[in-house]
């Protein structure tokens, strides 16, 4: 019983109360969300949440059972298997002088990121990438002081076919 | 039509096809109240405390497979339904719980019997709603009804706020349900039905389990079929109990902690299971890790999230146990599987139930089974939970389908008496034995002022030994003897029938049980029995707690019940 990072998504009605329904199913089962994204999907009146929660597999594909149970939920799917692509966004805000902005900058540069908003002492860096990217960027400008940091968590769906 | 939001929830009741309501007054339903007398074909059960308001429907819900419904007022009125509401989860139930919650206005601001009940009853119900707007209520009454009575059924709440309940808005019921996200498979799968087929041809000790999935799903004689076709033994779960005839010569007994030897032998012994709209109850199984080593194990559940959460399937099928069995049973062939049936007699023969002790005392087990032998198996059973419990489901023999009825998954102490109410009320022209607890009776003795108001015919059996026997029972086994607080005082509950002008008598002798359990079935209305017991009998067989299930101890110095 080794624990392991998966990453679910669900099609859920977009009312009140739903985040709730599964947060309470996760809770339940003590496991830690590492992360929730709750947005609007392709369908009316549905919203598309992907979770990360580490736990045994056979205990998750449990829990995934009951989601799928719960009458707020339409489809849910463990694509931790499967081809996924999973992106991130964070925002950085950075401390920045005359002397270092430019060094700054140009990271930003390497790394596709953007520079969102531009002040006398700071710069807010907005990037999206895996999880891998985010901590390699965030390692690379901690040296200059980093003031605060927004992630969304992961969102996720899988390659080629199309599916809920 | 225009209609207030009150007279929209009672037009949905009596779509739905609602009788009766268990209920009790309060401020945030008063306008609900106010509009039934509009609707004579409503009846209204009037409870003593919310608690047996929903243990009443669930026992109206499970002796007649419809949804039972209840009512309470907010904050208080509903955290009171929440065991009720809790138990018809556990036991998939159909079950309609509407609550009235404070004016919209006030709704999160700490108003007067305000409490966020949706949110309590989150994990406990199938769904709930919070109706918001008036012009919801109509489809969310048909809803509701809907959820709460197919695919696995259980409970549903519906809190209506008081200004919803008075607001006034065009009423149109709808003629059906639209909600994409809620799927019922009831089919099993094909290939899964045809690998169960190879499995069943060609077992050499197949086994049966039944459970409630069973009654819900109304397969009788499905089960019945499957059972005879390839003489395969069956055994129930405690809410499987009634599924298959008590004297059926394939039937045998209860699986479980307090199941019978030679049902658990089965058990350990087979090469195949059967599972059967059950879900693997810790309580059944005893240790999962040691269920069963010998056999592989289909399931049939309709519910997917049940396979494999306990006890890992070798075959799944997901799908309403009617359906699968009918498919099953034609593919499945002929087979007489002698040398097992004659094991497990052997074993049954070895392993009889016991009636303990000596001489003359009287025994709890020995006043089910004059129950039993009075009633012919012609009665329905309610139970109260711990040791009444127990020896009911050992000592009666349940010949007709749907006669147990008792609290498994949650085991709320006090779900007796409402129950049979309830069920007394969903089958009037039955006889229904409540068999109490003393300890449990009185966590809702007050509804025997609900029988009294209604003449509800129950008949009343107090197993009653003076201690919460159960938890007696434990600390006599594995906590040394410390009986710490099991031991009650108990009022004079003839003395409590009476003030109640319900007809009782006590009975401390063996020879007087049975002119008593007479007297009980001749007298037209209520009537209690208060049987001084044995204060110190057990239960046996018991499993101790983390054994598998062939470890079970049986009665000391046995001695073989003579019939």
């Amino acid at each position: 019983m080794f624990d392991t990072k998966h990453t679910l998504i669900a099609l859920v009605d977009d009312k009140p109360g739903v985040l709730n329904r599964i947060v309470s199913l996760l809770r339940r089962r003590s496991f830690n969300i590492q992360s929730l994204t709750v947005g609007g999907s392709e369908h009316p009146g549905l919203s598309r949440m992907t979770v990360v929660v580490a736990g045994d597999s056979a205990v998750v594909e449990q829990v995934r059972k009951q989601l799928d149970k719960l009458i707020s939920v339409v489809k849910v799917s463990d694509i931790t298997n499967e081809d996924m692509v999973a992106r991130e966004l964070a925002l950085i805000k950075v401390k920045a002088t005359a002397s270092t902005r430019s060094e700054i900058m140009q990271i930003v540069d390497i790394f596709r990121a953007n520079i969102v908003d531009v002040a006398l002492d700071s710069l807010t860096v907005e990037v999206t990438g895996d999880e891998s990217k985010m901590e390699s960027l965030i390692d690379l400008l901690r040296r200059f002081g980093i003031k605060q940091i927004n992630r969304t968590g992961r969102i996720a769906l899988t390659r080629g076919i199309t599916r809920d | 039509m225009k209609k207030t939001g009150a007279q929209i929830l009672c037009e949905g009741l009596t779509r739905e096809g609602v009788e009766v309501i268990f209920g009790i007054l309060g401020g945030a339903v008063l306008s609900i109240y106010d509009t039934l007398p509009q609707y004579p074909q409503l009846r209204h059960i009037l409870v003593r405390h919310e608690q047996g308001a929903a243990h009443a429907a669930e026992g109206y819900a499970r002796v007649t497979n419809k949804a039972g419904v209840c009512i309470a007022t907010s904050g208080p009125g509903a955290t009171n339904l929440v065991t009720g509401i809790a138990d018809a989860y556990m036991d998939s139930v159909p079950m309609v719980a509407i609550t009235g919650q404070v004016a919209r206005p006030f709704i999160g601001k700490d108003a007067f019997q305000e409490a966020d009940i949706t949110g309590i009853t989150l994990p406990i119900t199938k769904y709930n709603y919070l109706v918001t707007d008036v012009a919801d209520l109509a489809k969310t009454v048909k809803e509701a009804f809907y959820i709460a009575q197919t695919g696995r059924p259980g409970p549903v709440l519906i809190d209506i706020p008081k200004d919803v309940q008075q607001e006034i808005t065009e009423f149109a019921y709808p003629e059906k349900v639209d909600l994409p996200s809620y799927k019922i498979i009831s089919q099993g799968h094909t290939a899964q039905i045809r690998r169960a087929v190879k499995f069943i041809n060609k077992a050499d000790r197949p086994l049966i389990i039944a459970g409630r999935g069973i009654t819900i799903s109304q397969a009788y004689d499905e089960l019945k079929e499957l059972a005879e076709k390839a003489q395969i033994p069956v055994v129930s779960t405690l809410l499987g109990l009634s599924s298959f005839p008590g004297r059926h010569i394939l039937n045998f007994g209860m699986l479980g902690m307090h199941g019978m030897a030679y049902a658990n032998l089965a058990v350990q012994t087979a090469d195949l299971i059967i599972a059967i709209g059950m879900r693997f109850d810790d309580r059944a199984t005893a240790n999962a890790g040691g269920f069963a080593p010998e056999a592989r194990i289909i399931h049939i559940d309709i519910d997917p999230a049940e396979i494999s959460k306990n006890v890992p399937a070798d075959v799944p099928i997901v799908g309403d146990v009617k359906a699968v069995l009918k498919v099953l049973n034609k593919e499945i062939e002929k087979a007489d599987h002698l040398e097992w049936v004659s094991q497990l007699e052997q074993w049954k023969y070895e392993h009889p139930l016991v009636e303990t002790g000596q001489g003359d005392k009287l025994l709890p087990e020995y006043v089910i089974r004059q129950i039993y032998e009075a009633t012919q198996g012609n009665a329905i059973v309610v139970t109260g939970v711990g040791q009444n419990q127990m020896w009911a489901a050992q000592y009666f023999t349940y010949t007709k389908p749907n006669s147990f009825i008792s609290a498994g998954g949650l085991g709320p102490m006090g779900f007796e008496l409402p129950a049979a109410i309830g069920a007394q009320i969903g089958h009037p022209e039955e006889t229904v034995w409540c068999i109490a607890g003393d300890g449990g009776f009185q966590m809702t003795i007050q509804e025997l002022g609900t029988i009294a108001q209604e003449n509800t015919a129950v008949k009343i059996a107090i197993i009653n030994n003076g201690y919460l026997g159960m938890v007696r029972q434990w600390q006599e086994l594995f906590y040394q003897r410390r009986y710490v607080d099991t031991k009650l005082r108990n009022p004079d509950f003839v003395k409590i029938a009476e003030a109640y002008d319900i007809s009782a008598i006590r009975v401390k002798h063996r020879d007087e049980v049975v002119s008593a359990i007479n007297k009980a079935m001749d007298h037209s209305g209520p009537f209690l029995i208060d049987f001084s017991v044995e204060p110190e009998e057990n239960v046996y067989p018991i499993v101790p707690p983390g054994e598998s299930l062939a470890r079970f101890l049986e009665i000391p110095k046995p001695e073989v019940l003579s019939k």
